[in-house]
């Protein structure tokens, strides 16, 4: 009972459960959903595909999201909701380098190093501008991302004077598919790679706990000598160039971009992510390793859903129940309550067992 | 001492004007600087009464959805659904309409069934489950977008006759018109729906400013520890206010069908946005307590007014629009800040 309640008690519980009720479903509907086969792409090169290969590839550019929307969840006690703009800004910027400002290259102008260097200026300083109304202008995080949330896939469309640029050089296609000879996507060792760093920056810095601190309680944090306003600052900079690596992967799968439909409502699952991973909305302690769990299990619902033939429009209405579900099950309210009734049970068969004795 | 009085002398006024004149005051005087701005350098096109009943006509719906707003923001609250449930409604009223063989009266109240439902969930998961209402609003807003496509995916245009009569009702307006190029006089007018926010707008002023509850919504938003304090139901106050927002938020729908006579998916998109830019505007603080109606009508007219003139200035290209809201709001956002905190520190002098 005990060790039942240790694991249940456990952050990283909540995820593995969706995720194992998930896996379950899918198994009792339709097994063929983990079959994954080894074929060939159109240029030769081993690929694997299946459902699973899907849940990685695409689940990949969301966990690398999710570290960034996770630090700023824990430092500012709000989301950023401007993610899937941001990302619109950071690929336009990009592609307007590799094609060298021209509507169409059929070869990269310029290094994708440098590309991808232009994309993270471009949405560290859109993380700029949302950190600072956030932490020195004293704004809600949500109102202040609300901001760009609006103007930004206009000024996405404006970086590129509103036409659509097109890459044609197959170099390019590598970051969003898979490299020669490698079976497995990209995007999924791009994701190792942020985690990698995410986990060094922890690990090495204090940045982890200074975060923790502010979300917990800003003014003691400050009274121990922390900087809440740049801590918070900080952690929508660092989400920023989460955007732009994930800018990347989005726009190298397309070859182009849609400056209105590029990672639509993708905020809305990187949130998800957050929220899934057990990690208070409200700020203060997380768990990145639940977050990045969390975003695979999102990807796998966003998968199941799309197996099922749910017209991609109308997914928002599922995830937005599994929302409300996750938030009401981890409201403080609700929470209390059930320990409450948990209680009264333990209780009651207490007394039941003294009165058979 | 001395040296206390004056500082106190020099931001005395801030000190002693109340938040929402101070704010409201703001307000008023942008717009109509605007508005005289745009009819000096602009010319023609503002100087037609037509012009500002336009503005009025196709901001209807706006106007509707920015009161309740103003409402769940006094309390503190905020509410990011409205777009999404006005083009909930839209496709649903054009669905019965069209397609169900239903008639305009059923329409109206599906309308605001469907703003009540929104309402009494949200205010119960936000008031009485104490669940953020940027994530309870948020995940209802897609909801709402989902559900939409999922009533009827194609957009298309309702044929119903009593209701497209009803659409193509004009109201003329006494004594204000222009006289065309034929030299005969063409009077101004106004659609259905600017009555029906008009109402809206004097019905909600009085209840903030006169009844119980409105001062409820002000006392809660301004300090919740201290309405408690005073036995007012805080937790009721704030299901009170999301109710009343969603419900708006369903007139506001019908507002806004009545005036694009269609359903589609991608109707009202980032009208939430606008309805916050606007309660912003019109003095109404994110972090509640201060706010007032007229202000936020003064804020709907003053955002459209720019609106019109970025498009007649010749920036008519998509974005301006999106770009030139965002930085109005940023600017109104800095400005409440910066007074506020102006103000604090000439309450503490």
């Amino acid at each position: 009972m005990t060790n039942l309640k240790k694991i249940v008690g456990k952050q990283i519980f909540i995820p593995i459960a969706a995720l194992l009720i998930l896996i379950l479903f899918n198994l009792c509907a339709d097994p063929s959903f983990f079959k994954i086969t080894l074929g060939t792409n159109s240029a030769g090169n081993p690929v694997l595909s299946g459902y699973l290969v899907t849940i990685l590839d695409y689940g990949s550019e969301l966990a690398i999201l999710a570290i960034g929307m996770t630090l700023v969840t824990a430092a500012s006690g709000g989301q950023d909701i401007s993610v899937g703009a941001t990302l619109a800004i950071a690929g336009s910027a990009m592609l307007k380098v590799l094609c060298g400002g021209a509507t169409s290259a059929s070869v990269m102008q310029a290094p994708v190093i440098v590309a991808l260097l232009v994309g993270c200026i471009a949405a560290m300083l859109a993380g700029a501008f949302n950190g600072a109304l956030v932490a020195y202008f004293r704004i809600q995080p949500m109102v202040a991302t609300l901001i760009l949330y609006t103007a930004g896939r206009s000024i996405a469309a404006w970086i590129n004077n509103n036409e659509l640029p097109i890459i044609s050089d197959s170099a390019f296609t590598v970051y969003g598919g898979f490299i020669p000879g490698i079976p497995i996507p990209t995007p999924f060792f791009i994701a190792a790679l942020c985690v990698l760093a995410a986990w060094c920056l922890l690990k090495f810095t204090t940045i982890g706990l200074y975060t923790q601190a502010v979300g917990i309680n800003e003014n003691s944090a400050r009274l121990n000598g922390i900087n809440p306003e740049f801590i918070k600052f900080l952690s929508f900079v660092i989400l920023g160039v989460c955007v732009a690596v994930a800018a990347l992967i989005k726009i190298s799968r397309l070859s182009t971009i849609n400056y209105s439909v590029i990672a639509k409502d993708i905020e809305m699952d990187a949130i998800l992510a957050v929220a899934l991973g057990g990690n208070a909305l409200g700020g203060g302690k997380f768990n990145l390793w639940a977050s990045i769990l969390g975003a695979y299990v999102i990807q796998f619902l966003t998968t199941t859903l799309y197996k099922f033939n749910v017209q991609s429009d109308a997914l928002p209405a599922y995830k937005a129940v599994v929302v409300i579900a996750l938030v009401v099950f981890s409201a403080p309210t609700v929470r209390a309550k059930l320990t409450e009734l948990s209680k009264k049970k333990s209780r009651s068969v207490q007394l039941a067992g003294k009165e058979a004795a | 001492m001395d040296n206390s009085k004056k500082t106190a002398g020099n931001l005395g006024f801030l000190a002693k004007t109340s938040d929402t004149t101070l704010l409201l005051s703001i307000t008023i005087i942008v717009f109509f600087l605007m508005y005289l701005g745009a009819m000096i350098f602009q010319g023609a096109g503002f100087l037609k009464a037509q012009t500002f009943f336009n503005i009025l006509n196709a901001n209807a719906a706006l106007i509707v959805g920015s009161v309740g707003m103003s409402i769940v923001m006094i309390t503190g609250g905020i509410d990011i659904s409205i777009g999404g449930v006005v083009a909930l409604v839209c496709m649903s009223c054009a669905v019965l309409l069209d397609k169900q063989g239903g008639n305009v009266p059923m329409a109206v109240l599906l309308a605001i069934a469907i703003g009540l439902a929104y309402g009494v969930v949200q205010g119960y998961l936000v008031a009485f489950l104490d669940i953020q209402p940027f994530i309870v609003s948020l995940a209802g807003m897609f909801f709402a977008r989902g559900m939409t496509t999922i009533v009827n995916t194609e957009p298309f245009n309702v044929a119903n006759e009593q209701f497209v009569a009803l659409k193509n009702t004009r109201i003329k307006i006494p004594f204000l018109g222009s006289v065309n190029k034929k030299g005969v006089f063409v009077p101004a007018y106004i659609e259905i729906g600017v009555v029906i926010a008009l109402l809206v707008v004097v019905l909600f002023f009085m209840i903030l400013r006169w009844s119980k509850l409105g001062r409820w919504f002000y006392a809660v938003g301004g300090n919740r520890t201290s309405a408690l304090m005073l036995g007012i139901n805080v937790k009721m106050t704030r299901f009170y206010a999301h109710l009343i927002c969603s419900t708006l938020a369903g007139i506001s729908g019908f507002v806004y069908f009545l005036h694009v006579g269609s359903g589609s998916a991608s109707h009202a998109t980032g009208m939430e946005m606008n309805a916050i830019a606007s309660s912003i505007i019109g003095g109404t603080m994110l972090t509640g307590g201060v706010g007032n109606i007229i202000g936020t009508l003064f804020g709907v007219l003053s955002l459209s007014t720019i609106q019109n003139i970025v498009s007649s200035a010749g920036l008519d290209q998509a974005w301006w629009t999106g770009i030139t809201i965002a930085a109005m709001l940023c600017l109104f956002l800095v400005i409440q800040s910066v007074i506020m905190s102006a103000k604090k520190k000439a309450l503490q002098a």
